[in-house]
């Protein structure tokens, strides 16, 4: 399998990164590359047997329903790019 | 002084031969001296070291009218960059994060904080831990104190440096596909990954969820297990850590007693870790070391893991896939990383993305959501998590013939920096034994089994589930026998 030029940048267009069309270009090829690797597993045919999502086949945890954190909000805004009040502030989204 | 070991240091310190303000004043000396040169940190913050260590002095002077002080009192620890501490600028060694100081700390620093160590300084790393050379990093690339034209090994890369070169007694890592047992192979150092699930992941930023996990990055499994002691346990802010009962990693180091401490041992030898694909030095030195733990009564059984060739393929769908989805919280709103200019919304996270993050954390991204998108998650993702099944089985099936699984960690020695950076596929194949371990969720080990060519060598050993005092016990004793993991490296003075 080997992937074009379009579906690297409709790609990156979903994982929301910017790419020039150079950088397409290099990006393509050192893909094309990994997935060359990637298809080894093609071969193998693993009918009947489970996904292995996770290393510890355990359900999740459930806790109390109760409030165990306190309001750290100052905090957490300090290191924001920008913020009013308590908001984050980014460009307009709705005319 | 700064070569000793913990134990040594903590005896010192209790002996009042040395304070911790002393102690931590003579790595950040020398930290200043040798880090422009070996890149091992990425920030120091000598005033908030200090402050940690004169907390620690005063615990100490307390400690002889029945204070509370651990081994780790008044102890400096290097810390890897992935790991939030409150008020230190967290980076995980990429521009997203640059700017960033944690609010908040990670269960890890907590617990080191608690245990009365000092945090020396957060190490380099490569970028989001993606990466087997150190040279993915905003930062810069680590060199490698054996040779400064050569890499360190990667992820943990800087932490692997720093306590080679003696700018710390002992440091933690993470370990997502080999990040902590490959850099200490190639530095001379022990490190280890635990079990899944043993060290909490919480304010430890994430790289593939399912396979990240911490651990300690030392001189000797002795210091390793101190360090894993502080390190693990149950919390509850980790929907993955495990509950289960503390152990004390210490005190099956020196079992049994006697001239053959490891009588009765098997030692599985895969032969997928014994084929081609290993440099000769280093199969040379891997079996050198097998040969010693014969004369220490072990014996050595073989065995195969027939799907660890499909290691590095599954990962490689897998751990993007997982890096994608985690990444995605880095979108230049909250905090990181915001691009100086763009025309909307969606142009800021592009471009915020596009210039926060290097090269080879964007192709992992696009790997993933390819690997994710819809038409391709089952010959892909589910493909991948199919094998990662059927590498966990060869792993069970292995543990029913032997007690630990040894082999070499890494194919070479340390290579030089550059040599591999323009290839992501090679640079993925330096991976290829460490991998598996972190598919499967088991525990593993480097251990240093000497030097071809002045460089070290690594001795890898894979334990069953929670058998991390097992793996300490059984390097502690090769440890005893050898001087491997003392060698240190020439002309750092």
């Amino acid at each position: 399998m080997s992937l074009t030029l379009e579906q690297v940048r409709r790609v990156a267009h979903l994982a929301r990164i910017e790419v020039s069309d150079a950088e397409a270009q290099s990006t393509l090829g050192h893909l094309n590359g990994i997935f060359a690797l990637i298809e080894e597993m093609q071969a193998v045919d693993t009918r009947g047997v489970e996904p292995m999502a996770h290393a510890q086949d355990l359900a999740q945890r459930l806790r109390e329903d109760r409030v165990t954190e306190v309001n750290q909000r100052a905090a957490f805004q300090a290191v924001a790019p920008e913020i009013e009040g308590a908001l984050y502030l980014v460009p307009k989204v709705i005319e | 002084m700064i070569a000793r070991n913990l134990k040594a240091l903590a005896q010192a310190l209790a002996d009042k031969e040395i304070s911790s303000v002393e102690l931590t004043q003579l790595y950040l000396d020398r930290i200043a001296r040798l880090n422009p040169e070996i890149n091992a940190f990425v920030t120091v913050d000598a005033e908030r070291s200090l402050a940690q260590a004169r907390a620690a002095d005063q615990r100490l002077a307390a400690g002889k009218s029945g204070g509370n002080c651990g081994p780790l009192t008044g102890i400096p620890l290097a810390q890897k960059d992935i790991f939030c501490a409150k008020g230190w600028r967290t980076t995980c060694g990429s521009r997203m994060l640059d700017n960033f100081v944690s609010p908040y700390d990670a269960t890890v620093i907590a617990k080191f904080d608690a245990a009365g160590a000092v945090n020396l300084g957060k190490t380099n790393m490569d970028e989001f831990a993606m990466g087997s050379s150190n040279e993915t990093s905003y930062f810069g690339a680590v060199k490698n104190p054996w040779d400064t034209a050569r890499v360190p090994g990667g992820s943990s890369g800087g932490s692997a440096a720093a306590v080679a070169a003696l700018l710390a007694p002992a440091a933690t890592g993470t370990d997502t596909g080999g990040s902590i047992r490959q850099p200490a192979a190639l530095c001379n150092l022990t490190g280890l990954k635990p079990t899944y699930g043993v060290v909490s992941r919480y304010g430890m930023i994430a790289f593939a969820s399912s396979l990240d996990q911490a651990g300690p990055m030392a001189r000797s499994a002795e210091d390793c297990a101190l360090l894993l002691n502080a390190m693990a346990g149950f919390d509850e802010r980790d929907s993955t850590s495990l509950e289960r009962p503390l152990e004390d990693y210490s005190a099956q180091l020196n079992a049994p007693a006697g001239d053959k401490p490891l009588a009765g041992l098997k030692i599985g030898l895969p032969k997928e870790f014994f084929g081609e694909g290993c440099s000769p030095e280093v199969m040379q030195l891997v079996e050198a070391a097998l040969a010693e733990y014969r004369k220490l009564g072990a014996e050595t059984v073989a065995i195969s893991l027939p799907n660890m060739k499909l290691s590095v393929p599954a990962y490689y769908v897998i751990a993007p896939a997982e890096a994608s989805s985690n990444l995605s919280r880095f979108d230049g709103v909250r905090y990181g990383y915001r691009a100086p200019e763009y025309a909307d919304l969606n142009d800021m996270y592009s471009k915020s993305r596009a210039q926060g993050f290097g090269a080879e954390v964007k192709r992992r991204i696009l790997i993933g959501a390819y690997v994710l998108s819809h038409g391709y998650y089952d010959a892909y993702y589910l493909q991948a998590q199919r094998i990662r099944r059927l590498i966990a089985n060869d792993f069970v099936a292995a543990f029913k013939q032997c007690d630990v699984i040894m082999g070499p960690t890494s194919p070479s020695t340390a290579f030089k920096l550059g040599e591999k950076a323009a290839d992501p596929v090679q640079m993925y194949l330096s991976d290829i034994y460490t991998i598996a371990v972190n598919l499967a969720g088991l525990p593993g080990m480097s251990i240093p089994c000497g030097l071809a060519n002045g460089l070290p060598a690594g001795l890898q050993l894979i334990g069953d589930y929670f058998g991390e005092a097992k793996l300490l016990n059984v390097a502690h004793r090769y440890q005893q026998a050898t001087g491997w993991h003392q060698q240190r490296p020439a002309g750092l003075e």
